[in-house]
C-alpha cells in the first residue's frame, strides 16, 4: 500500500433476522428449505395481497439500534423502493427511507491496542428479495422465492474506518453482537450478512473525501478486507498516473480477487421511493423502547475490555473468549460461582473444551459438562491438591458424566502427593537410575532437568508434585 | 313465482326466509336474466353459474336442515372482476390478466361466503379500475341499461350495470376516485363508497392503494345497507382496517344540518344536473333538513393532487406484471428486458400505460417534491377543510358526477376532460371519508339518471343512510329501468 494515501472506508451491511416468520406474512423464516416452500401469495407479491408487518422485527431492530446506541424513531415509517429485477416479485421492496428505525449511534471496536469509534449512520428495516440460481445446465435463472420476504436490517456506517483491518474488525464485532443478542443466525457463508463497501482514498493529512465508489456482493470477512485493499490499490494507481476516479458502483468477485464495474454514477436507478401506503405509520411505544434497552447484554467489545481489567487476562485470551458467546457465556458463568480464577479458567475454556468443542463439532453449551463440575475441578487444581496432567484424567470423566471431581479424584487416586519423604524416594531412584543424563546436567546442560522430573512424574504415575521434584532434584544432584 | 330476479334483496330474504321460494328458483331465474340480457348490456367478464347452483342448493339443504344461515344467506350477487375468488379469473378486464385464476379468496369474497351469499359472477369494470366511463375494458364493455349507445360509468361499470339491468338485486364495486359512485349515478342506482378501512382490501388488486375502498351498489337503500353489514368491519389482513360496525341507520333528517358547498356547482356542472340535485335538496329540507351553505376551498387543487398520488401508487402497483410468473406473456423473451418491455407493452391499455408514465414522472428524482409531495400536502389540507366543515354540519351534499351518460367515444381523445369530471368524488377518497351516491331525476336533456352525494364523517355512514333512506321515501322509491 502505497503510504501517501490514507483509506477511508464505510460499511452497508445487510443482516437478515432470525425471527420465526417472514416480515409481512406467516411464512416460515428459515435457511436451506426445499425450494419455493416458504412461500405464500404474500412473499409471492401476486396481485391483491397486502402486508402485514410482523412486530417482532421492529423489535429485533430496535434491540441492534441500543447495542449500536443509536436514536429510536418512535414514529416510524415505511416505503417502496420501486426498481424491476426477476428477484423482486412486487417489483418494489419494502424499506425505510427518509425515517430509519434507528439512527445516529456508534459503535467502538478494538484495533490493535487502540479503542476506535465508528459513526453508524442509520439502521432501517426491510425485506430481503428471492434467490436467483444461474443454472448453466439449461443455460437459465432458477427463482427461489424462500428467501423472499425474510426480515433483514441494514446498518450504514459512517465514513470512518481507515483501513481494510479496521472494517474487517468493524463487521466481526457486528456479528458478534447480532449473535449476543439472538437476533441474526449472522452466517455469511449463508448470506445472512452480506456487506456493501464504500471505499475512497485521500492524501494523508487530507480533510477532504477523496471519490467514494461502492464494492457490492461482499460475503466473507476476508472478502471484505481483499475488496478494500484491492479496490483502494485500483483508486491509488488510477490517481498516480494522473488519472481521475468516478463515482460508481462496482461488483467484488470473491473467487478472481478483483472487482468490475457494474455501472456508473449516470446509470444509478431512480428508485421513486414513496411512502408504502398498505402499512400505515404508527408509534412505537416508549416502554417497549425502554423495556428492549433494559434487556440489552453485555456486549463483546465491553467483555473484552472486563476481561482484561478485571481479570487480568491478556488481550488476545479475553477477545478470543468475548467475539464467542459460546465461550462467554459459559466463561461468565464458572467466574459467577466464586470458586475459581480467571486466569486457569480462561486456559481451560481456551484450551480443552474448546478443543473437545471442536471435535465434536458442538458449542461448549451442547457439551454435557457443567460449569459446577469445572469449576471443582479447577479449584483443585488451584489448591494443590491435583496436578495439571491429574486433572486431565479428570477432565476426560466430568466432559460427558455428571460426577463430582472430588469423588473421581478419591475414586482413581488422582491427589497429588507433597509429601517430601515420600517424594524424596522417588527422586533418588530416579537418580540412579540415569547416570548420564545427571553428568549431563553437572556439565552445564541444565535443560535435562525437565526430563528427570519428568521421569519422576511418571514413576508417580502423575501424582507427585511436579514444583516439589524439581526443587528436590536440583537439590538433591547439587549435594551429590 | 314471476320475475324473481327483480326482486329486491330484501324481497328475496323475506321469501326465502317464509321458505315460499328456494335459493335455486332465485338464482336460476337470475341466471336466465342474465342470459337474456346480458348480450346487450355486457355486465360481466365471467359466469360463475355452475357453483352458483350447487352453492344455491347447499344454502337451501341448510336451511331445510334448520341449520344456522348468513345474513345474505341464498340471494345472488355480482363482484367486479378486480375482486379474487377462488378458483375464477381475476381479469381487471385486462389482457395483462385475462387468463389469471385467483388461487385465493379476497377477505370481502369470504365474508360474502360467510353470508351464505350467492356469486353468480364477475362484472366487467375500466381495465385496472381506471376509468369513469367503462370504455377501458379490454373484455365485456359494459352498456347503460336506460341507453345502450351510452356509458354506464366507470371503473365499476359492470356491477352497476347488472345492478341497474335487474340481473342481481345487488353487487360489489371497488372506488378509487369515484369508481363505484360514478357508475351508480350514471345507471341510477345507489353506490357506497365506505370510508377508508371500513371494508378489508386483501384480495382486491390495488389501483391506488391508499384511495381503493369496496362498497356495495344497489337499487335500493335497504339492499345497499344490507350488502354493507355483511363486508365491512376489520381484517387482520390489511393493516389499514379499523375495528368497525355498522349502527343501522334511520329514515328521519329533522334537525340534521346539511352543508352544501359551493365550490361543488360550479360552472363545469352542467345545468341539468345542478337543478336536480338542487331539487333533491329541497326535498330534504322539506323533510325537516337544517341546509347551509359551507366552502371547502381546496377543491380546486384536488384534481390535480388525486391524480399524482393515484398515478404514482398505480405505477407501483403495477410494477409486478412483468410476464415472470403470471399473466400474459410478452412477444419478445430473449432476454429479460425485452420480456418486460413487450410484456408490458402488449399486455396493457393505453389508458394503464399513460397512467404508468405519470406516476413514473411524478415520483422521479428532482419531480418528487415538485409533485408527489405537494400532492400529500394538498391531500392534508383537502383533509382538514372536511374536518372543519364538520364541525357545523352533519353531511355534505353535492352533484355525484358533474355529467350525465355521455355515447361511446365521444370524449376518446380528451382524457383530461373525463379525468375532470372526478371532481365531485375524488376529495373524498384523498380524505378517507364515505360517501354515496343516490339517484335523483333524469338530465332534461337526454333522459338519463342524475346521482347526488351524500358525504358523511368518517365512518358515519350511518348518516349518510340515513339521509338516503329519508330521500328514498320521500321520493317514493328510485325509478327502475325496464329492460
Amino acid at each position: 500500500m502505497n503510504n501517501k494515501y490514507e483509506i477511508v472506508v464505510g460499511l452497508e451491511v445487510h443482516a437478515e433476522l432470525s425471527t420465526k416468520t417472514k416480515i409481512f406474512c406467516g411464512c416460515k423464516n428459515e435457511f436451506g428449505a426445499e425450494v419455493n416452500t416458504n412461500v405464500c401469495p404474500v412473499c409471492m407479491g401476486l396481485p391483491g395481497t397486502l402486508p402485514v408487518l410482523n412486530e417482532k422485527v421492529v423489535e429485533y431492530g430496535i434491540r441492534m439500534g441500543h447495542a449500536l446506541n443509536c436514536t429510536i424513531n418512535r414514529a416510524t415509517k415505511h416505503d417502496r423502493k420501486n426498481y424491476f429485477y426477476a428477484d423482486l416479485p412486487k417489483a418494489y421492496q419494502t424499506t425505510q427511507d427518509d425515517v430509519p428505525l434507528c439512527a445516529n449511534g456508534y459503535l467502538d471496536i478494538l484495533v490493535g491496542d487502540e479503542t476506535r469509534r465508528i459513526g453508524i449512520t442509520r439502521l432501517h428495516i426491510e425485506e430481503d428479495t428471492a434467490k436467483l440460481i444461474h443454472a448453466d445446465e439449461f443455460g437459465g435463472t432458477l427463482i427461489d422465492f424462500n428467501r423472499c420476504g425474510v426480515p433483514l436490517i441494514e446498518i450504514v456506517s459512517e465514513p470512518d474506518m481507515r483501513s481494510a483491518e479496521e472494517a474487517k474488525v468493524y463487521l466481526e464485532t457486528l456479528r458478534t453482537i447480532l449473535l449476543y443478542l439472538g437476533i441474526s443466525d449472522a452466517k455469511m457463508q449463508e448470506g445472512s450478512i452480506r456487506a456493501d463497501v464504500n471505499v475512497s482514498v485521500r492524501p494523508v493529512g487530507s480533510k477532504e473525501y477523496g471519490v467514494r465508489v461502492e464494492t457490492k456482493n461482499v460475503s466473507s470477512f476476508s472478502g471484505v478486507y481483499n475488496a478494500i485493499v484491492y479496490e483502494a490499490n485500483r483508486q491509488i494507481e488510477v490517481l498516480e498516473n494522473g488519472g481521475e476516479l468516478f463515482q460508481e458502483t462496482r461488483r467484488w468477485d470473491d473467487a478472481a480477487g478483483k472487482n468490475v464495474l457494474m455501472r456508473s454514477k449516470e446509470d444509478a436507478q431512480d428508485y421513486r421511493y414513496f411512502p408504502e401506503p398498505d402499512l400505515l405509520g404508527y408509534v412505537i411505544p416508549e416502554e417497549l423502547v425502554e423495556n428492549l434497552k433494559a434487556e440489552l447484554p453485555e456486549l463483546p467489545v465491553q467483555k473484552t475490555l472486563r476481561y482484561m481489567n478485571e481479570c487480568g487476562l491478556s488481550r488476545a485470551d479475553a477477545e478470543t473468549i468475548a467475539l464467542s458467546k459460546d465461550k462467554a457465556v459459559f466463561f461468565d458463568a464458572c467466574m459467577a460461582t466464586g470458586k475459581c480464577g480467571p486466569k486457569l479458567l480462561s486456559n481451560w475454556v481456551l484450551g480443552e473444551i474448546t478443543r473437545v468443542a471442536n471435535e465434536r463439532r458442538c458449542e461448549i453449551s451442547e457439551l454435557p459438562l457443567t460449569v459446577e463440575n469445572l469449576v471443582d475441578m479447577i479449584a483443585l487444581i488451584e489448591n494443590k491438591t491435583i496436578s495439571n496432567a491429574a486433572a486431565k484424567t479428570v477432565f476426560e470423566i466430568i466432559v460427558d458424566k455428571d460426577e463430582k471431581p472430588a469423588d473421581i479424584v478419591k475414586a482413581k487416586g488422582l491427589a497429588q502427593i507433597s509429601d517430601s519423604s515420600a517424594l524424596q524416594t522417588i527422586v533418588d531412584s530416579v537418580i540412579a537410575a540415569n547416570e548420564k543424563a545427571i553428568n549431563d546436567y553437572k556439565g552445564g546442560r541444565t535443560n535435562v532437568l525437565g526430563f528427570l522430573v519428568g521421569q519422576c512424574m511418571k514413576q508417580s504415575k502423575g501424582q507427585g508434585n511436579p514444583a516439589m521434584f524439581k526443587e528436590m532434584m536440583i537439590a538433591a544432584i547439587e549435594n551429590s | 313465482m314471476d320475475k324473481l330476479y327483480s326482486l329486491s334483496a330484501k324481497s328475496m330474504k323475506e321469501l326465502l326466509d317464509k321458505k315460499e321460494v328456494s335459493s335455486v328458483e332465485i338464482t336460476k331465474s337470475v341466471i336466465e336474466r342474465i342470459e337474456k340480457t346480458d348480450k346487450d348490456v355486457c355486465a360481466y367478464n365471467s359466469y360463475n353459474f355452475e357453483n352458483a347452483l350447487k352453492n344455491a342448493e347447499a344454502v337451501d339443504t341448510k336451511r331445510a336442515n334448520g341449520e344456522a344461515l348468513g345474513a345474505l344467506a341464498g340471494i345472488p350477487l355480482a363482484v367486479k372482476d378486480n375482486i379474487h375468488v377462488k378458483g375464477l379469473k381475476t381479469t381487471c378486464s385486462s389482457r395483462m390478466l385475462e387468463n389469471f385464476v385467483a388461487p385465493f379468496n379476497a377477505t370481502v369474497t369470504d365474508k360474502l361466503n360467510a353470508s351464505d351469499a350467492i356469486i353468480v359472477g364477475k362484472t366487467t369494470m375500466d381495465e385496472f379500475a381506471m376509468g369513469s366511463s367503462g370504455e377501458s375494458s379490454k373484455l365485456a364493455v359494459a352498456k347503460n341499461p336506460w341507453d345502450t349507445s351510452r356509458i354506464p360509468g366507470g371503473s365499476s361499470s359492470g356491477s352497476a350495470v347488472t345492478v341497474a339491468a335487474s340481473q342481481v338485486p345487488f353487487a360489489m364495486g371497488t372506488d378509487t376516485g369515484g369508481s363505484i359512485r360514478m357508475p351508480a349515478a350514471y345507471t341510477g342506482i345507489v353506490g357506497l363508497k365506505p370510508t377508508y378501512g371500513t371494508v378489508s382490501r386483501y384480495g382486491i388488486i390495488p389501483l391506488a392503494s391508499s384511495f381503493d375502498q369496496a362498497g356495495p351498489m344497489a337499487r335500493n337503500v335497504d339492499d345497499l345497507a344490507m350488502l354493507f353489514n355483511a363486508v365491512c368491519g376489520r381484517d387482520k389482513m390489511d393493516a389499514v382496517t379499523k375495528n368497525y360496525t355498522f349502527d343501522g341507520y334511520g329514515d328521519s333528517v329533522k334537525g340534521m344540518k346539511i352543508g352544501v358547498p359551493k365550490e361543488y356547482y360550479g360552472e363545469g356542472v352542467q345545468p341539468a344536473v345542478k337543478e336536480r340535485v338542487y331539487a333533491a335538496i329541497e326535498t330534504l329540507k322539506a323533510q325537516g333538513a337544517e341546509i347551509m351553505e359551507i366552502s371547502l376551498p381546496s377543491t380546486e387543487y384536488a384534481l390535480a393532487a388525486y391524480y399524482i398520488i393515484q398515478c404514482a401508487e398505480a405505477a407501483s402497483n403495477l410494477g409486478r406484471y412483468d410476464g415472470l410468473r403470471y399473466g400474459f406473456r410478452g412477444s419478445n423473451t430473449s432476454n429479460v428486458e425485452d420480456l418486460y418491455l413487450t410484456t408490458r407493452s402488449e399486455g396493457f391499455g393505453d389508458e394503464v400505460k399513460r397512467r404508468i408514465m405519470l406516476g413514473t414522472c411524478v415520483l422521479s428524482s428532482g419531480y418528487s417534491d415538485a409533485f408527489y409531495k405537494r400532492a400529500k400536502l394538498l391531500q392534508q389540507n383537502i383533509a382538514k377543510e372536511f374536518t372543519d366543515a364538520f364541525k357545523s354540519c352533519d353531511v355534505i351534499i353535492t352533484p355525484s358526477i358533474a355529467l350525465t351518460a355521455w355515447k361511446f367515444g365521444e370524449k376518446a381523445g380528451n382524457p383530461a376532460e373525463v379525468y375532470a369530471a372526478d371532481i365531485c368524488t375524488i376529495t373524498l377518497n384523498i380524505a378517507g371519508l364515505p360517501g354515496m351516491s343516490v339517484p335523483c331525476g333524469f338530465d332534461s336533456t337526454n333522459n338519463m339518471p342524475v346521482g347526488f352525494q351524500i358525504i358523511g364523517k368518517k365512518f358515519r355512514e350511518s348518516d349518510i343512510l340515513t339521509v338516503a333512506k329519508c330521500y328514498e321515501n320521500a321520493v317514493g322509491g328510485f325509478a327502475v329501468k325496464e329492460f
